[in-house]
């Protein structure tokens, strides 16, 4: 539901890049986001192909890097994925704690002609 | 052709956003408000549990935000109990976010100091990714809900700071199962208290007032 709000602030954030480096077009996004950002990338990519028509970024193309939550094991440090309803290490069966992996939602790069 | 150039950006959707929560967190901080951001699925006892604190609040006064989709039921409701309430529906878009909160904040009057509410849109997903500017996030859930909820909706119980268990005046007719839910809920938050109370009967409220003042005081 909310990733019209956040594809005008993504639009606005690439545009504002394209200008500061002397760009006239964005070609193409590269952006990350975990599975755990709430976003959806299909919703994004629906948005962005309406809303960015007459813009920098119209035509531009998105990439957008997955990345899968981890928990963190505080016994042996082991970074994993867990199972569901599981949030036991695979190696030593502590139970995990989650982190920041799994919650990015940022612009890495544009590329800009 | 022109050239194609890469640029590094490494600058967050929800920034912009954050920035302005931040400056909304200070600027009530300062004024002796403590923000407090409740979350939860529809029908929870959202509405329910703030009048439950009201009704025991003693030396701290109340402002609320309400926040809808759509109507303003809850709003007309707690304004007629006499705490200072506004309304931003938000026709459509399903959580709060920190510029609706500036804003609307911009038009409240805080005479003394007190304690903000603010429910946000009945939602166990969307308001869990904004900040909008809470010292306190208070996740409202239900034995009605089932116990399964911390292992579905991981990021609501894993950025709460307090967590009310409502309805629990119905525990008879359900099948909740307490251990599995608590055992979900301390694997994600160890330390968040957990409060059991029934909006219906009352029961558990006076802790819950107890531990919001005191987290009042202690801004
Ligand atoms: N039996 C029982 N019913 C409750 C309890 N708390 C709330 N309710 C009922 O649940 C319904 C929803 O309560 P609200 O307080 O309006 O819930 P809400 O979370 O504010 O709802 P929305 O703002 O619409 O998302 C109402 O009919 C309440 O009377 C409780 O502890 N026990
Ligand atoms: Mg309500
Ligand atoms: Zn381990």
């Amino acid at each position: 539901m909310h990733e019209l709000p956040i594809t005008e602030q993504l639009i606005k954030l690439a545009e504002k890049h394209c200008r500061d480096n002397d760009g006239t077009k964005v070609i193409k996004i590269n952006l990350v986001c975990g599975d755990y950002s709430g976003f959806v990338p299909e919703s994004i990519h629906m948005y962005f192909d309406i809303i960015s028509e007459g813009t920098m970024c119209e035509g531009a193309e998105i990439d957008i890097r997955r990345v899968k939550p981890k928990l963190k094991c505080p016994s042996c440090g082991e970074l994993f994925e867990r199972e569901l309803f599981s949030f036991a290490c695979p190696k030593c069966g502590t139970d995990g704690e989650p982190t920041d992996i799994g919650k990015e939602f940022y612009i890495e790069s544009i590329e800009i002609e | 052709m022109h050239d194609v150039k890469k640029i590094d950006v490494m600058e967050g959707i929800l920034d912009e956003n954050d920035s302005i929560a931040a400056r909304v967190k200070e600027t009530l901080g300062e004024k002796g408000i403590l923000v407090v951001n409740e979350m939860g699925a529809p029908g929870v006892g959202k509405t329910t549990t703030l009048k439950n604190i009201f009704s025991r609040l003693k030396n701290v006064k109340p402002y609320v935000i309400e926040g809808d989709i759509e109507a303003d039921f809850d709003t007309k409701d707690l304004q007629a109990s006499g705490v200072q309430t506004l309304q931003i529906n938000t026709y459509g878009s399903c959580h709060l976010d920190a510029p609706m909160i500036e804003h609307t904040v911009g038009k409240m009057e805080f005479d003394e100091k007190g304690i903000l509410f603010i429910e946000n849109i009945g939602n166990l997903v969307c308001p869990a990714e904004f900040t909008i500017g809470e010292h306190v996030m208070m996740l409202v859930s239900t034995v009605t809900e089932g116990s399964d909820k911390p292992y579905k909706y991981p990021l609501a119980f894993e950025k709460a700071d307090v967590i009310i268990l409502n309805k629990v005046d119905l525990m008879p007719y359900l099948d909740f199962d307490e251990e599995f839910y608590m055992k979900g809920v301390r694997q994600l938050n160890p330390d968040v208290p957990v409060f059991k109370v029934s909006g219906r009967t009352g029961e558990g409220f006076d802790e819950v007032t107890a531990w919001f003042e005191k987290r009042a005081e202690e801004l």
